[in-house]
């Protein structure tokens, strides 16, 4: 595009400051914000998608928070402490916090909340992680005690969500929450248009703080490469990008500066051992043995990422090189198939969404062809998201091209699979006495020290018994222009370092 | 006027059999608004839990309780809620119709306005140069798909001039009409130049077989001039041809159109629908789709209804 004479492009430029001169009215500092999907709806207890919780944590609180190291931070609870035997949590609340409607958040409002989230017909989405609670209790307006049945460790990172947000007891009482926002965070939500746009401005008596600027304009761009386009055309400040090929050609671009965070969240390919011919323990560590998982990651997500055993939270994570197979061994991948007497290999049928995420596709072909060259022919079959999720659900696969989410804690993130009485053990398809003493154990040791050692034995046997073939975490991408400084990511995706954002005038 | 009457009584049976049809379409599509909310969280309910949320979607209604519901509903015109918006969907139609609208005239605008005098252009000089030079112009037109002509003008407005249009926000032509037709114009463009492809080349060719025809040389040597001739005799009977197939892009138009709408962020009525479909969201998907070929069939009619005006060789009515 050398060859576009100069004047042409002050031409161009001076009619765009004219018709955008015509299109906004003079405002205040605001941040403008584009992403490509929209939250589908705003009851922070029931919305579980990436997409809404990316809106609703600029909105909403939850008691503690992450930070971008993972470490817990105080959010609407200023200080927190478990009793001596484990079985009480107390949390102090920050005696300045107050809702966007101007009244304060009382203990009140904590425990309107946790029942509801509690409440079986509400449909909240972390119920499981809160079902140790037992009662709680409200000595005074700024005090809350979470009685537990038994000592849980992982409770208070599972706290740390949004899907735990406080809101006020009037607005459960009311049965507004699906229509209106009423939190206690840094940004109210004046305006919506579901999929096209949203208002926020920055709310003024926020007890974490003071945003540098007035508010955020948020636009939805469906398509990932206008969001490229909006950031070049300076229409947007800031971007939250899902593609990592999209993401690669951000610092190709004068101006604009591209912030990567690896993510918690893991590509698998999940194996269902309950098909044949996958119930061999052999023939299940041959398909390790025959990937390279760095190949897959350098083919189909231009080495964005990193390949990972089980464990992806930095406080667990470690060297995968140990792992049962992790470097490819196409000899040992062909003995193991006879061994498990398919010398001549088998064929499967692996599925994958469609454009969730965007690489899905990319891997599984790339699994396809590594796994052909010891004999192994995968079908692919490419499913619309939903279609997948109920044959997901249902364990209605041989194979399946997976990224699924991580948390910051390991029982967190795999109870539900790894436990005998886990919600999702049908999908998972495999569980054996150690993997369930060993989650067991890790839910009810609170040294530091000592979960670390039950989740390593815990990561080195899954990766041995290879029930799933785990593969690499991908990045989480946001892209800036220069107007912006001071954003910080986190391996959560969450924006909430836009709070500590400053805008250039 | 008995025949007008006839094509007004086939609405409501079209209309009915579209509504039936979707109806069940979209219900056979595995998945329901429970897991396309929750995805595979979906999983994490207990029982209760899931029950709870049936009852909240309406789903546990058997399909017959569910559409006669919902045609009860329609014929006090009341299309139901969306269960993703949270709105009436008959007000999410009206606030998003307009849009489309604008973008379906603007890009007819586009495209008749290239279309008929190239092709008129064509036809007089039919195989000059000049004639090949549009010909092959439109050909370019034609097979090239809307949302390349949209991604390519988004990447040159972009990367060469460091501009673009507000995607996003949408500004209203009541509000502001420059900076809406600033908006508007190039998704409009992109729309546009297939179909002013076709108009062209349907226009040259529909010329063609009438400069040839008697009445018109016949005009010709009465001493008319060329250009009357062509304007006043020959171009509205070139015309018939062109409406037909504007009606049908019109009609096709109304529909929205999803992948330019896409594109340039505008939410028209075909992201509405699309989004609809993946979120499960059942009435508003009949809601809009009910809509669309009701539109459908009334451009069609009003079509049917202009050739006559233009060509009073045509005569609606009992005898053939």
């Amino acid at each position: 595009m050398k060859s576009i004479t100069h004047t042409a492009k002050t031409t161009a430029r001076a009619l765009a400051l004219v018709s955008t001169a015509l299109a906004a009215p003079l405002s205040a500092q605001t941040l403008d914000l584009a992403w490509s999907q929209d939250a589908t709806g705003l009851d922070p207890h029931t919305q579980p998608g990436f997409a809404t919780i990316r809106l609703l944590e600029l909105l909403y609180e939850p008691l503690v928070r992450l930070d971008e190291g993972l470490e817990l931070q105080p959010a609407l609870a200023e200080s927190w402490s478990f009793s001596d035997d484990g079985l009480q949590l107390t949390f102090q609340l920050d005696a300045d916090a107050m809702f966007h409607d101007g009244t304060p958040v009382t203990s009140a409002d904590v425990r309107a909340s946790f029942d509801r989230i509690l409440n079986e017909e509400t449909g909240a989405i972390a119920r499981a992680n809160y079902t140790s609670i037992v009662n709680i209790e409200t000595p005074d307006d700024h005090t809350v005690i979470f009685e537990l049945d038994a000592p849980n460790a992982p409770l208070l990172n599972g706290l740390a969500s949004v899907n735990a947000a406080v809101v006020p007891a009037s607005a459960i009482e009311a049965g507004t929450l699906d229509t209106e926002v009423i939190g206690s965070g840094p940004f109210t939500l004046d305006a919506r248009t579901p999929n096209a746009s949203a208002t926020l401005g920055a709310f003024e008596d926020w007890a974490g703080g003071d945003v540098a600027y007035d508010g955020i304009n948020i636009s939805v761009l469906p398509d990932e490469t206008a969001l490229l386009a909006a950031l070049r055309a300076g229409q947007a400040d800031f971007a939250l990008i899902n593609d990592p090929l999209v993401a690669t050609l951000v610092p190709d671009s004068p101006g604009l500066q591209l912030n990567a965070a690896p993510t918690l969240s893991y590509y698998v390919l999940q194996l269902n051992a309950s098909r044949e011919p996958m119930g061999e323990l052999a023939l299940r560590q041959a398909i390790g043995c025959a990937i390279d998982r760095q190949d897959v990651l350098d083919a189909a997500l231009l080495g964005e990422g990193e390949v990972t055993g089980p464990l992806t939270s930095p406080a667990y994570r470690s060297d995968p090189s140990g792992l049962f197979c992790y470097e490819q061994d196409q000899d040992r991948a062909r003995e193991l198939l006879a061994e498990a007497g398919h010398p001549d290999g088998f064929t499967a049928t692996v599925i994958a969404a469609n454009g969730e995420p965007p690489t899905a596709s990319a891997v599984a072909q790339v699994l396809q062809s590594q796994l052909s060259e010891v004999g192994i022919t995968l079908e692919i079959e490419m499913l619309e998201l939903s279609v997948y999720i109920d044959r997901w659900l249902a364990a209605d696969f041989d194979m399946a091209v997976a990224l699924n989410g991580g948390r910051v804690d390991p029982y967190t993130m795999y109870n539900r699979y790894w436990t005998r009485d886990g919600n999702l053990q049908g999908v998972a398809n495999y569980i054996d006495d150690t993997l369930d003493s060993l989650m067991n154990e890790g839910r009810a040791e609170t040294d530091e020290a000592a979960r670390a050692e039950i989740f390593a034995n815990f990561e080195s046997h899954l990766a041995e018994m290879s029930p799933w073939i785990w593969l690499f975490t991908g990045n989480t991408y946001t892209a800036q222009t220069e107007a912006v400084s001071g954003f910080t990511s986190s391996p959560t995706g969450t924006l909430f370092g836009l709070t500590n954002v400053t805008l250039a005038e | 006027m008995n025949y007008l009457l006839r094509r007004l009584a086939v609405f409501p049976l079209v209309m009915l059999g579209v509504s039936i049809f979707v109806f069940v379409a979209i219900r056979l599509v595995p998945g329901d608004a429970i897991t396309a909310m929750l995805g595979t969280e979906a999983g994490m309910l207990t029982p209760a839990q899931r029950e709870a949320l049936t009852v909240y979607f309406g789903l546990d209604q058997n399909w017959f309780v569910q559409y006669f519901r919902w045609l009860g509903g329609l014929l006090q015109g009341d299309l139901g809620i969306s269960i993703t918006y949270g709105q009436p969907v008959l007000d999410l139609i009206l606030e998003r119709f307009p849009l489309t609208l604008q973008l379906a005239l603007m890009s007819m605008v586009i495209a008749l306005a290239i279309g008929l005098p190239a092709g008129v252009y064509a036809a007089t000089r039919a195989n000059r140069p000049s004639d090949l030079i549009v010909r092959i112009f439109a050909m370019m037109g034609q097979s090239m798909p809307n949302f390349v002509v949209a991604l390519l003008s988004i990447y040159i407005l972009s990367v060469g001039f460091g501009v673009l249009p507000t995607m996003g926000r949408q500004v209203t032509f009541s509000e502001n009409p420059l900076g809406n037709l600033a908006q508007m114009i190039l998704p409009a463009f992109a729309l546009g130049t297939a179909f002013a492809a076709a108009v062209t080349r349907i226009t040259r060719a529909a010329m063609l077989d009438i400069l040839s025809e008697d009445y018109v040389r016949t005009a010709r040597s009465q001493g008319f001039s060329q250009g009357y001739v062509i304007w006043r005799h020959a171009l509205p009977n070139a015309l018939i041809p062109v409406l037909t197939l504007s009606g049908v892009e019109f009609g096709y138009l109304l529909g929205g159109a999803v992948i330019v709408e896409q594109i340039f962020a505008l939410p028209g009525l075909g992201r509405v629908v699309l989004d609809a479909i993946l979120e499960r969201d059942y009435a508003l998907v009949q809601g809009v789709i009910l809509f669309i070929a009701f539109n459908f069939m009334l451009v069609n009619l009003l079509v049917d209804l202009a050739y006559a005006a233009l060509d009073p060789r045509i005569r609606y009515g009992g005898k053939s």
